[in-house]
């Protein structure tokens, strides 16, 4: 499989909200607007990259029966990176993000492809599978918060695209979070059988 | 009556899944029988006041004591790793029984974020051992009944007629966001 096509797998067949279903948690919990939805989205995506890099590095050298432990440890640690990078750098995001982000760690998606991808596959192919998986992450995560954020409070990435008063609060609160994306999977669903 | 506050809190008005989204994917996963959603309670509720308490003593004596705070996540996730495992392997020797209810699910428990994330905050709130407790707990009291009363809906769901698109996961998304608007009527009681 070429990296190209590993990339365009992870963005559009693989999409790990969408088609997966896999790391709900952040999915609903961090996208009360689009800006926050991007920006979980490449938190994770960052984690996901170097993980899989690392983690296929050291395929050969991790023992069998500890590898989930092993695997563990190397997502921790850039998960601690990037806590630290974003309460150093962005302190705003990191407090509107907040818990998400140590949480990162037990985000299926991202121990799922370190066992079902980057400890089968090179390094290479690996860093491509990171990226479009993150990718795809990251386009679901956007495009959830857009919604939510127009339907909620009439804006898009804080520009007015309709008066405040026409949006629905219940879309930026929890509810709104299942109902959008149940109907975005709806959506998806349909588009994969045409 | 602080302790009543807590538990109120964590499991009506802040419920862990329908309002602070921890837990979503068992809560989507074991949700399809009523007897299934409650032994997935029973283990997570088990699970997570241990490893609470676990977790807090280790940030207490360990981690704040030497100023190690930054390897706060890696050190939790494994400690809960390594209970999950603990408490499976003692649980099928001590009591055979509960293993048999709880079994199939207690591997599950490592990846539920719930686990990780209760034991993040109970440090963030600045809580004593005692409230720690009394709010994981809570905290496990309210995602096991979310998750008996979101099976108990599917189960009916299961016989109703649903159009083809909305089949499977998207209508539960949406019956599970019904299920949160209910509970937003309990906001503002504490």
């Amino acid at each position: 499989m070429s990296n190209l096509k590993i990339l365009i797998n992870g963005v559009i067949k693989e999409n790990p909200t969408f088609v997966l279903l896999l790391g709900m948690c952040p999915t609903l919990g961090t996208t009360s607007s689009a800006l926050n939805g991007m920006s979980m989205g490449l938190a994770t995506m960052f984690v996901l990259i170097c993980s899989n890099i690392v983690i296929s590095a050291l395929k050969n050298l991790i023992p069998d029966m500890v590898r989930i432990p092993a695997y563990i440890v190397v997502i921790a640690t850039f998960v601690t990176v990037v806590q630290m990078c974003m309460e150093a750098f962005v302190p705003a995001l990191y407090a509107s993000l907040g818990l998400f982000i140590p949480l990162i760690v037990v985000n299926c998606i991202v121990l799922g492809r370190a066992e079902a991808f980057a400890a089968k596959n090179g390094i290479i192919p690996s860093a491509f599978d990171g990226i479009g998986i993150g990718l795809g992450f990251t386009l679901a995560l956007t495009l959830l918060g857009a919604v939510r954020e127009l339907l909620g409070t009439g804006k898009l990435f804080n520009l007015t695209l309709m008066p405040e008063q026409y949006g629905s609060l219940i879309f930026v609160l929890a509810p709104g979070a299942f109902i959008v994306l149940g109907y975005l999977v709806a959506i998806v669903n349909k588009l994969r059988k045409a | 009556m602080e302790y009543i506050l807590i538990f109120i809190a964590a499991v009506f008005v802040n419920n862990v899944v329908l309002a602070q989204f921890l837990g979503i994917c068992p809560f989507l996963g074991v949700s399809k029988k009523v007897e299934t959603a409650a032994g997935m309670g029973a283990a997570v509720t088990f699970v997570l006041t241990i490893a609470t308490i676990v977790t807090f003593l280790v940030q207490k004596y360990v981690l704040d004591a030497f100023g190690l705070g930054f390897m706060q996540t890696i050190s939790f996730i494994l400690i809960i790793a390594a209970l999950v495992q603990m408490v499976e392997i003692i649980l099928k020797k001590v009591s055979p029984a509960l293993y048999q209810a709880l079994g199939v699910f207690l591997p599950l428990i490592t990846t539920n974020c719930c686990i990780l994330g209760v034991a993040i905050l109970v440090i963030q709130k600045e809580y004593n051992l005692l409230e720690s407790v009394v709010y994981a707990i809570s905290t496990a009291i309210g995602f096991a009944l979310a998750l008996i009363i979101f099976a108990g809906v599917r189960e009916q769901l299961a016989m109703t007629n649903v159009p083809n698109g909305m089949k499977g996961t998207p209508i539960a998304l949406i019956t599970a966001g019904l299920l949160a608007m209910a509970f937003m009527g309990f906001s503002g009681i504490v």
